[in-house]
């Protein structure tokens, strides 16, 4: 085994292009769970409308790579009216329930065989990222010893990290003002709020679209660095992994999204990183029988699973956050 | 706390048993054997890639060759269970696929896009396992087929192959529905991890059947027994403890979604992210029962499902069991002051919840075959189904369950492409969310 390796990998993951896409995801997550109440269990689709927005826009219709980015912006708020409408009034689980089979029924419907002509089928769609390939201001990558990077992933890096500045600053802004009170309130007690005369049902729709627009950023990100948008990235797990690492660092803490991903993102990483050397080669250190290659990248669904459950039992307010202030209860 | 850590243990052993029964059962396919017919250079491919000769050994030609088949669209699936491409067939029979990595590949073929009246016959694989250890297009696989002439079936003949389908489908919602309705009566609790119960009935009728040869129908029994068993270990280990801490629902659901991720990778894990069949039952004739067709384990599937909700339906009607889930499920405050074990009547309904979701996992493995994350989609079509009918509710759960499998069914007869059809299910589910959120049968104060 060689744990410099693994802690390469690790770290290099860990501040890469894939936790950033978790990061961004989570921070919407943490507007609509964190401040809100709201339980988006579909962010995974709010992060496919975002990426095959941009995808079909330029792909399919031929548009501009700028319209292209509109219409992902547009995707996810328009996904959020549509899911936010019927639920919202209702008990918790009812959001969850229509988010969740949202997000599976858009991935059913952008990897199917019949509508390839649109979604390019289980292929998915490339070939519209070059515009922003051709922003790169960098020439080569960057090699810290430790961790490297290529040229495209500097790019997508530097773009990344700053959305999450910017998106913080704005969660940030946003909950300190007025509004972000009201919403805070919102979650404690609505009955209190609405006796207050405030529409309880449209902040929670705004807070709704805010959360899904910053989910779809991370759908565009992800779609943007990747250069090609396949229906299997989006599946229900990712959503799963943004709330671990939201719980991770703490919901309800504009900083709380960015720390767990970080934290979380390295330990997942160097954990897959580490069964993959355990099974790898000949005569690998697991037998066989235990543990083959395909199942070693199973172990990191195992343990996010059970990560998500303990996190929820014991420690429900993560590292940074306060337990008072995520009491949440729906019935 | 000694029968909590029994509970513990039986939790896990339940856990560990398929995996380690199973780890040892899942040898390796064998890998595709090159082709015997490889003229024509193949297209240049970089990186790996899948090629597959696609031949229909029914219909051979001059020299005995099979012919090759045409414009047949196949999907490759990697050994994580993810679609990571598809080609359709060119004139030779020959569709080159690239794939993102060498390792084990399964490729499907989609039977719909057969040509025009034809349809696979009975012993032909639906895929064949593909071990690509080459860059390029040089892992070849055969991939012979037999096919029967499909008579040209009337739109009325269709209808009544699908209603039946969906009948059946939607008998299995059904069960899986009200084990979910139960659970949320007796609890509050909506359970993200119920399409894994489900697949736990799949997953200990297949470990029972083919790990152990005890044959389909005492595997059945036996799994439908031991999810009785996990549903009350699940609840003296994990959410009686949680409801004791005072843990809110919205805590617990997101525990649930945790759970349901753990254990389908649990699955993934044990029986990889292959169709697995059972030993008997698998293809059976169908028989003439004067309106329909229908195999043998078709009307078995019925009549169990029928038997098994009407049993559930008369015992929650007039047993005093049933009247106090009943009255649990309405205000747990009042059944406790009036001296109800609330605590032993939650655990009933998990048992017999877990039980019902355990018996629906048996019956679609039965009808179809086991794959880790059916009971994850089946999911999807129960929330509509009880979203539907009225979250909660018995008759609703029952109603819902039949109007949703029938109209998923119905739905490629009239145009929805079947690939999709589900999408029908997600409208019915947000189109009843804005006119009657409580459902047809649903009541009011339940949902807001």
């Amino acid at each position: 085994m060689d744990i410099g390796n693994i802690l390469s990998t690790a770290l290099t993951q860990a501040f890469g292009p894939s936790a950033l896409m978790l990061i961004i995801a989570a921070i919407g997550l943490n507007v609509q769970f964190g401040y809100a109440g709201l339980l988006n269990f579909g962010q995974a689709g709010f992060m496919a409308v975002g990426a095959y927005g941009l995808a079909v826009t330029v792909v399919t219709f031929g548009q501009n790579f700028w319209i292209g980015v509109l219409a992902a912006l547009a995707a996810p708020v328009v996904l959020a009216l549509v899911l936010g409408a019927p639920t919202l009034r209702l008990r918790a689980d009812y959001l969850a329930i229509a988010t969740i089979a949202a997000a599976e029924i858009l991935r059913l419907v952008f990897g199917a065989v019949e509508t390839k002509e649109v979604f390019g089928g289980s292929n998915g769609l490339n070939g519209y990222a070059g515009t922003f390939q051709d922003l790169n201001p960098y020439d080569a990558g960057i090699d810290l010893g430790f961790v490297s990077y290529s040229r495209n992933d500097l790019w997508a890096i530097t773009v990344g990290w700053t959305i999450v500045l910017l998106t913080c600053l704005l969660v940030w802004l946003l909950m300190r003002s007025p509004w972000g009170r009201v919403l805070k309130a919102i979650r404690e007690d609505e009955d209190a709020v609405r006796s207050l005369g405030k529409n309880v049902y449209w902040y929670k729709m705004q807070a709704l679209m805010l959360g899904g627009l910053i989910g779809g950023i991370a759908g565009l990100f992800h779609a943007l660095r990747q250069a090609s948008t396949v229906p299997s990235d989006f599946s229900t797990n990712i959503t799963f992994y943004a709330y671990t690492a939201l719980l991770i660092g703490g919901a309800a803490r504009v900083l709380g999204p960015v720390i767990g991903g970080i934290i979380f993102w390295f330990l997942l990483s160097g954990l897959g990183a580490t069964f993959s050397q355990l099974t790898s080669g000949p005569g690998p250190n697991l037998p066989t029988w235990i543990m083959d290659g395909t199942q070693s990248s199973l172990v990191r669904f195992i343990v996010t699973g059970i990560a998500l459950m303990l996190l929820m039992i014991y420690r429900p307010q993560g590292i940074f956050g306060d337990r008072r202030e995520l009491a949440i209860d729906g019935r | 706390m000694v029968p909590r850590f029994i509970a513990l243990l039986v939790l896990l052993a339940t856990l560990l048993i398929p995996t380690a029964a199973m780890a040892s059962t899942t040898s390796p396919a064998p890998t595709g054997s090159p082709s015997p017919t490889g003229e024509g250079a193949p297209p240049a491919v970089d990186g790996p890639a899948v090629t597959i000769n696609l031949t229909d050994r029914s219909n051979l030609d001059a020299e005995g060759n099979p012919t090759p088949v045409a414009g047949v669209t196949l999907t490759v699936v990697d050994a994580a269970g993810t679609e990571v491409g598809e080609g359709v067939t060119g004139e030779d029979g020959r569709a080159v696929i690239p794939v993102e990595e060498r390792g084990q590949h399964t490729v499907r073929i989609e039977e719909d896009t057969l040509p025009e009246g034809i349809s696979l016959d009975e012993d032909t694989p639906r895929e064949v396992t593909v071990n690509v250890i080459l860059d390029g297009p040089f892992n070849v696989a055969a991939f012979p087929i037999g096919v029967v002439e499909g008579e040209t079936d009337s739109f009325l003949a269709l209808f009544e192959v699908q209603l039946v389908s969906g009948i059946k489908s939607g008998l299995i919602i059904a069960l899986a529905a009200l084990g979910l309705s139960l659970i949320f009566g007796a609890t509050g609790l909506t359970n993200f991890a119920h399409g894994e119960l489900v697949t736990l009935g799949g997953i200990f009728t297949y470990m029972f059947d083919v790990t152990l040869g005890l044959g389909v129908i005492v595997g059945g029994i036996l799994a439908v027994i031991l999810c009785g068993a996990f549903g009350w270990a699940q609840d003296k280990a994990l959410w009686q403890p949680l409801r004791n801490r005072g843990t809110g629902l919205i805590a617990m659901m997101i525990v649930s979604i945790g759970l349901g991720l753990a254990l389908r990778s649990i699955y993934q894990y044990a029986i990889g992210s292959r169709r697995v069949p059972l030993s008997q039952y698998t293809t059976q004739q169908r028989q003439d029962f004067g309106i329909v067709e229908l195999a043998w384990k078709e009307v078995a599937i019925v009549v169990i499902a029928v038997v098994a909700i009407a049993v559930v339906c008369i015992t929650l009607m007039k047993t005093r069991m049933g009247k106090a889930m009943r009255a649990v499920s309405d205000n747990p405050a009042l059944s406790a002051s009036s001296g109800m074990r609330v605590d032993s009547v939650i655990r009933t309904a998990w048992i017999l919840g877990t039980a019902l979701a355990g018996l629906a996992g048996v019956l679609f493995t039965l009808n179809q075959q086991l794959n880790f994350q059916m009971g994850f989609k089946l999911l999807l079509m129960v929330f509509a189904a009880v979203t539907l009918g009225g979250l909660g509710t018995i008759w609703g759960a029952l109603f819902g369950g039949l109007v949703i499998g029938i109209m998923t069914e119905l739905g490629p007869i009239f145009g929805v492409p079947s690939s999709i059809k589900e999408v029908g299910a997600l409208a019915i589910l947000i189109l009843i969310l804005l006119i009657r959120p409580q459902g047809i049968l649903g009541r009011r104060e339940r949902i807001g």
